[in-house]
């Protein structure tokens, strides 16, 4: 199933102050749902991921994965949502994976030392198997 | 703007903008392209840019505690000569605000071995930038004066504090 759908317009903070709505696709299937998210992920964007992957976790799939092969930028208010993300995945025995990153965005989980914390792998197809 | 044109300041270039984060892209944008111009890789130009939106996000959300009226100055200005024919050896971009005021001592980055959501700025300024140099504004608010040379090569030439009384640690 595929779905292209616009994250919740979440209202916390000054996210709603952006006044543009990042599209997130989500691809969802027995064992796994797929977000892939589209655009910058800053201060303004980071919240509607938010909504989308805590949205995905109260599915409970075994397997949530991160698709960032459309993401050219992320600051730490992305990264803090994906520890976040991680950290809710774990407690309810959800493995979460990154994939697709472009250097640029794999630099800063390097440069905050995540990059070991995190499952990443180049793209879906690596996701789906580990 | 020729040398004996350049201002007493040193700033070639300034920008006012409100503490609201629809305007990150357009400032870390502004940044990347003009370190481009003064000679840095497209690498060290996403990484100063990033530097500059963690600074600018720690002012819109700890200085000004998510106030979207506050305001923040974004100052830039080439290292190394003034005059446009002149080669840069880097580039100094100065954030100032009207925020609370804080010891800059007490600007620290934290442990990265406790792995949890956010508190990642600081660390990402440092690493990123040669020198990081935060202050108490003489009226109010905070300034943080940032600093990255360019190699040879003209990329990362790496994270040393060449400010000594900043009261911080890297």
């Amino acid at each position: 199933m595929m779905a292209r759908i616009p994250a919740d317009v979440a209202q916390r903070g000054l996210a709603g102050m952006s006044g543009e709505q990042m599209k997130i696709d989500v691809e969802q299937n027995e064992a796994s749902v797929v977000l892939t998210p589209h655009g910058e992920i800053d201060l303004s964007s980071s919240p509607e991921l938010r909504e989308s992957l805590l949205s995905a976790l109260r599915g409970n799939p075994s397997k949530l994965i991160v698709n960032l092969c459309k993401t050219p930028y992320m600051d730490s208010s992305g990264v803090a949502t994906l520890v976040e993300a991680m950290q809710k995945a774990m407690r309810s025995q959800t493995k979460l994976v990154l994939c697709g990153m472009e250097d640029k965005v794999r630099s800063i989980f390097e440069i905050a030392r995540l990059d070991a914390v995190f499952t990443i792998v180049d793209d879906t197809d690596a996701a789906q198997t580990v | 703007m020729s040398q004996s044109s350049a201002k007493p300041d040193g700033i070639h270039l300034r920008l006012e903008m409100l503490s609201q984060p629809r305007y990150l892209s357009g400032a870390r944008e502004l940044v990347a392209a003009v370190a481009k111009r003064l000679g840095f890789t497209e690498q060290a130009c996403g990484q100063i840019a990033l530097a500059i939106d963690e600074a600018l996000c720690n002012v819109m959300c700890h200085g000004y505690g998510r106030d979207p009226n506050g305001v923040i100055w974004l100052s830039i200005e080439p290292l190394g000569g003034h005059a446009p024919d002149n080669g840069a050896t880097g580039i100094k971009v100065v954030i100032e605000d009207e925020a609370k005021q804080i010891d800059p001592a007490k600007i620290k980055s934290r442990d990265l071995d406790d792995v949890r959501p956010g508190g990642l700025g600081v660390h990402i300024i440092h690493e990123v930038m040669d020198s990081v140099c935060f202050q108490k504004r003489e009226t109010k608010g905070m300034r943080l004066s940032l600093e990255k040379r360019i190699d040879d090569d003209g990329a990362d030439s790496g994270g040393c504090c060449t400010e000594g009384a900043c009261g911080h640690e890297r």
